[in-house]
């Protein structure tokens, strides 16, 4: 489904700085299961998926989603297929404070124009699936990291989308609320989703439900699974 | 529909934006409603001013003929009269009693005036309504003035000018030719001005030009001139308002400037997020806009609503002070509610439309911001 | 049951209606003050004619305010508009327009 081939990206070219984050990467991502990423810090597994997520492009070689070349689209069309094709739960969520749990979980939405009752309805269900529904209302300033990230995995599906990109889902998360996230993760797994996920976490590279594991190292895969 | 919608999520979540910062955007909103407020305040009233002004001068005398001694304006002989109506295409002269009188005993000015329409009897007085309000007199009292030989000159008031046309009549003081004469010591041969009317209106000034050529010593004054003078009074261009809004516009201005260019590290981090989650850069301004828009909107709404109440139905009370000036009278007096379109269409863009943009120039930096640095 | 709640946009659109309704009735009332004033002026003009009177009473302070069309050359305010002078007035008010005038 996905398939990257000599995808390289660097930062900061030409400058005293400059970091080659990802150095020529072949992969291919099948539809369905569930991928971790491991690999010590630094050594580019957020960059990867930042570029397989259509939130970058990469400096060189070829992204391709079913068949379609997206390394080279504009901004616009990136935008459309990572509303409805990717969602993502961030390492630290990323919600916007102020706003309610379920404001929150509708925002990637909005631009659909979706009937405004439907969308509300569909985010509630989202919510009580995750057993949120009781703080559909609380703002998400005061929300445990748990809770936090609930409402982050929320608003990643609340496009119904085929992939789900997590970082570091477990980084912030006690052993408990690890086996959570890995519960609601077998869900979505049954449910027919994509999951891509990074992870140091033995924990999580080992489980059950991991279909493949992918080794990065200095921006080289070492190890694909 | 799809996109009606989708324009209302847009602007529901610019609200909630809006309503996250509650003290900011409040502070935000009611300095610009006060903005708002000050300029149309002006606005409206001067313009009805000068309405009223132009209705109420467009019967003034067509040529006020006077005389000029030394670069002061100076009582006029009575035989210049003969002058004046010998000169072809005048209908008619008259001479004008006219004058001022301060009253010691509450600081202010009148105006003295023998009505040329009416027979005053002597010892008597027609007021305006602010003097027998500043003196708190009314028919019947009696009102004792300083002659200019020092000799008392008293006044029983008679009846007071109705304040409904205060614009014009607030400080008079209507008195007959003979008090005139002798409280201010003017003799029989004198006055204070002329009046002429003009066969031909269109003559108007061949008239001026062959009366000047007459009475060298004359400074002719047309109904034109003086109705200008109205028309430019409260204008942006006079000082003192001039000076107030720019004060208040400049501070507005930075004001704006300040919100819009600091685009905090938070809001950055938002537009991220905003991004990667599926938004596009259209949608980011468009929030932004929205936001700008119904703040604008808001403030522009309730500025000016609160400005037409204030001039048209508190007879414009916060700016009694500044056209009070140092003067004791007053007048109060009614506006009838005008509005000039194109003046109001003005506000509404210079008010609603900068700050919009203010509000989005900023973001535009911010919008072309990698929604992937959200991953870091 | 929370899914009832009102919108934000809702509550604006309230409020934008109250205030276009404001606005609207101040257009009404802008429309027919002249209108019902039209009595009220008339008896104000045609006393101001009768009087021969020539200018507004709003500033009472100084003659060449309460008078301004009648100020001579020389009287104050009449070097610049936006000069600052001893009366505030002055700055409210233009030269009077005969003041511009080079001749007669
Ligand atoms: N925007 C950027 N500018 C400069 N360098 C960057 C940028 N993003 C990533 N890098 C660099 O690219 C390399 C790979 O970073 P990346 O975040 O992908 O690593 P990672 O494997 O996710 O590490 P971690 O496990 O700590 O999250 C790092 O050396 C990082 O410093
Ligand atoms: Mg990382």
């Amino acid at each position: 489904m996905i398939h990257l081939s000599d995808v390289r990206k660097v930062f900061n070219q030409g400058r005293p700085n400059e970091v080659w984050a990802l150095n020529g990467i072949n992969l291919t991502l099948r539809q369905g299961g569930a991928t971790v990423f491991r690999g010590p810090s630094g050594s580019g597994k957020t960059t990867l998926l930042t570029l397989v997520g259509c939130l970058a492009r990469p400096s060189s070689g070829r992204v391709r989603l079913k068949d379609r070349d997206i390394s080279g689209l504009p901004e616009r069309f990136l935008t459309e297929i990572r509303r409805s094709t990717f969602g993502f739960v961030f390492q630290n969520f990323n919600l916007l404070s102020g706003l309610s749990a379920i404001q929150n979980v509708m925002i990637p939405a909005y631009p659909r124009g979706l009937p405004h009752k439907a969308l509300r309805r569909r985010a509630m269900a989202l919510l009580d699936m995750l057993d949120m529904g009781d703080k559909a209302e609380a703002e998400t300033r005061w929300l445990s990291g748990g809770e936090a990230q609930r409402i982050a995995i929320a608003r990643a599906l609340i496009n119904d989308p085929e992939v789900v990109i997590a970082d570091e889902p477990t980084a912030n998360l006690d052993s408990g609320l690890s086996a959570q996230f890995l519960a609601i993760a077998g869900r979505l797994k049954r449910d027919g989703k994509t999951l891509l996920v990074t992870s140091h976490d033995p924990f999580v590279c080992e489980a059950a439900l991991v279909d493949r594991v992918v080794t990065l190292h200095d921006g080289r895969i070492v190890e694909a699974g | 529909m799809a996109g009606l919608e989708r324009q209302r999520q847009l602007l529901d979540f610019a609200l909630s934006s809006l309503a996250r910062r509650p003290m900011k955007n409040l502070a935000s909103l009611t300095v610009y409603t006060a903005v708002v407020f000050l300029l149309s305040s002006v606005m409206l009233m001067s313009h009805a001013i000068r309405r009223e002004a132009a209705a109420l001068l467009a019967g003034a005398p067509e040529l006020v003929v006077q005389r000029l001694v030394a670069g002061r304006h100076d009582l006029i002989p009575t035989d210049r009269l003969a002058t004046i109506r010998a000169v072809r295409g005048v209908a008619a002269a008259g001479g004008r009693l006219w004058g001022y009188l301060f009253d010691p005993a509450v600081a202010a000015n009148y105006t003295f005036l023998v009505p040329p329409d009416r027979s005053i009897a002597a010892g008597t007085a027609i007021i305006g309504s602010s003097v027998a309000a500043v003196r708190g007199v009314g028919p019947g009292d009696v009102m004792s003035f300083r002659g200019y030989d020092g000799r008392p000159v008293a006044f029983t008031v008679t009846s007071t000018i109705a304040a409904e046309s205060a614009l014009v009549a607030a400080d008079l003081f209507l008195v007959s030719e003979g008090d005139f004469r002798r409280l201010f010591g003017i003799p029989a041969d004198r006055f204070t001005d002329i009046v002429v009317t003009i066969r031909n209106p269109r003559e108007v000034r061949t008239v001026a030009e062959k009366i000047d050529a007459a009475l060298p010593d004359a400074r002719i004054i047309l109904r034109d001139e003086m109705r200008r003078t109205y028309e430019s009074v409260f204008d942006w261009r006079e000082g003192m308002v001039l000076v107030l809004l720019v004060g208040a516009i400049l501070a507005f201005a930075i004001f704006s400037w300040e919100k819009a260019s600091g685009l905090s590290a938070d809001e950055r981090r938002e537009i991220g997020i905003l991004k990667a989650v599926g938004w596009e850069t259209a949608d980011v301004i468009g929030v932004k806009m929205l936001e700008g828009l119904v703040m604008s909107l808001t403030a522009f709404l309730a500025g000016y609503g609160l400005a037409f109440l204030h001039v048209f139905h508190f007879g414009a009370r916060l700016f009694e002070p500044v056209l009070k000036g140092w003067s004791v009278l007053y007048p109060e007096f009614p506006l009838a509610p005008s509005v000039d379109e194109i003046q109001m269409a003005s506000l509404f863009f210079f008010t609603v439309f900068p700050y919009t943009l203010a509000t989005i120039v900023p973001i535009w930096r911010a919008a072309v911001v990698d929604p992937d640095m959200v991953m870091r | 049951m929370s899914t009832l709640r009102v919108r934000p946009s809702t509550v604006l659109f309230a409020i934008l209606a109250v205030g276009g309704v404001a606005f609207g009735t101040t257009c009404v009332e802008a429309c027919l003050g002249p209108g019902r004033a039209a009595v009220r002026l008339a008896r104000t003009a045609r006393l101001a004619e009768r009087l021969q009177l020539t200018d507004l009473c709003l500033f009472t302070e100084a003659r060449y305010t309460r008078h301004a069309s009648q100020a001579d050359r020389h009287a104050a305010f009449q070097d610049h508009p936006a000069a600052l002078e001893h009366f505030p007035s002055g700055s409210l008010m233009p030269p009077s327009g005969a003041a511009n005038r080079a001749s007669p």
